[in-house]
């Protein structure tokens, strides 16, 4: 099993509770797993990942956000997952908004009867 | 409709955009969507589950126990020395082919910690709290899991009194496995059900 060496401390860290990593919400833990994966499928510089990360993490800092929150910073983490993908060829960001607007599209309540 | 859906997502939502990315990736055939599933396991500490995990694997090898488990939770996870909370009951839902079950505590975030340990960060969310009531689906399929329309999700409401603690499916393709082995596929997201239990790597099943 691939070790990530995730930064313990630095901008580039991700929140910690207690050792365990922080998601508060679904899609955090996702976007986690998905980097993951390609870094596992050797598909992902884990050196340029972490770089574009502490880019991403400073661009919020300047913005005067709060970067230590587990929003903040996973928000940071899809950026920068976009931007060495899409440096990769792997993602187009066009195709990746297009993407996004389908998803949003679909209708409240498409998921669950009543 | 018979209630308001408040929630329209937004397509700059990062929830939105991860399930995006997500699937241009897999679409690519870039990254294995299971895998993303154990690599999220695998960098969540896990302590504390492994009670429950044992729970599971012994009702998936034991019928009798099994019986036991559904009727009275409580009295059958004492049976393993696991318990001890007080005053709270346990009730152990199970999945079936046709319902599936998810837990939550919209109050405040109920868990059973002797058998489940930690609660998730996630579960504690009031975010996870309120949609998992009004829209399991979505907060399924956030986790990667999908549910076929014709399967019912019931949603659990844990309170002070009352611990749910789901007992999944077993994963096909393992009766032949120790209660061990099966311990490994039982993950704490597949007893609060937001995720299956794990496949056990084809490569290395029989």
């Amino acid at each position: 099993m691939t070790d990530l060496e995730l930064a313990e401390t630095g901008p580039a860290a991700p929140p910690r509770a207690n050792g365990e990593l922080v998601f508060d919400a679904p899609w955090q833990s996702r976007a986690f797993g998905v980097t993951a994966a390609l870094a596992e499928a050797g598909r992902l510089d884990w050196a340029d990942f972490q770089a574009a990360l502490i880019t991403s993490v400073g661009h919020a800092d300047t913005d005067g956000e709060d970067t230590g929150t587990p929003d903040r910073y996973w928000r940071c983490w899809l950026d920068a997952l976009g931007t060495v993908t899409g440096a990769a060829g792997q993602i187009d960001p066009a195709r990746w908004r297009e993407r996004a607007e389908v998803f949003a599209e679909r209708s409240p309540g498409h998921d669950h009867d009543h | 409709m018979s209630h308001d859906h408040t929630h329209t997502p937004d397509p700059a939502d990062p929830a939105i955009r991860t399930e995006a990315i997500e699937s241009l990736l897999v679409e690519a055939g870039l990254i294995d969507p299971k895998r993303i599933d154990t690599l999220i396991e695998t960098y969540e500490h896990d302590l504390g589950p492994l009670n429950g995990a044992r729970v599971v694997a012994r009702a998936w090898t034991d019928g009798d126990y099994r019986n036991r488990l559904l009727a009275d939770g409580t009295a059958a996870i004492a049976e393993l020395g696991y318990g001890g909370a007080q005053g709270e009951r346990m009730v152990v839902v199970e999945n079936t082919d046709h319902v599936h079950n998810l837990v939550v505590c919209t109050l405040c975030s109920c868990y059973p910690w002797p058998v489940l340990g930690l609660p998730p960060s996630w579960y504690k969310s009031p975010e996870y709290r309120a949609r998992a009531v009004r829209e399991p689906r979505s907060v399924l399929a956030e986790f990667g899991t999908t549910v076929a329309d014709d399967v019912e999700i019931r949603v659990w409401d844990s309170s002070a009194e009352i611990r749910y603690l789901v007992l999944p499916q077993q994963p096909a393709g393992t009766d032949s496995m120790g209660e061990a082995d099966l311990v490994e596929l039982v993950s704490r997201d597949s007893m609060i059900w937001v995720r299956r239990a794990t496949e056990p790597n084809p490569e290395t099943a029989t």
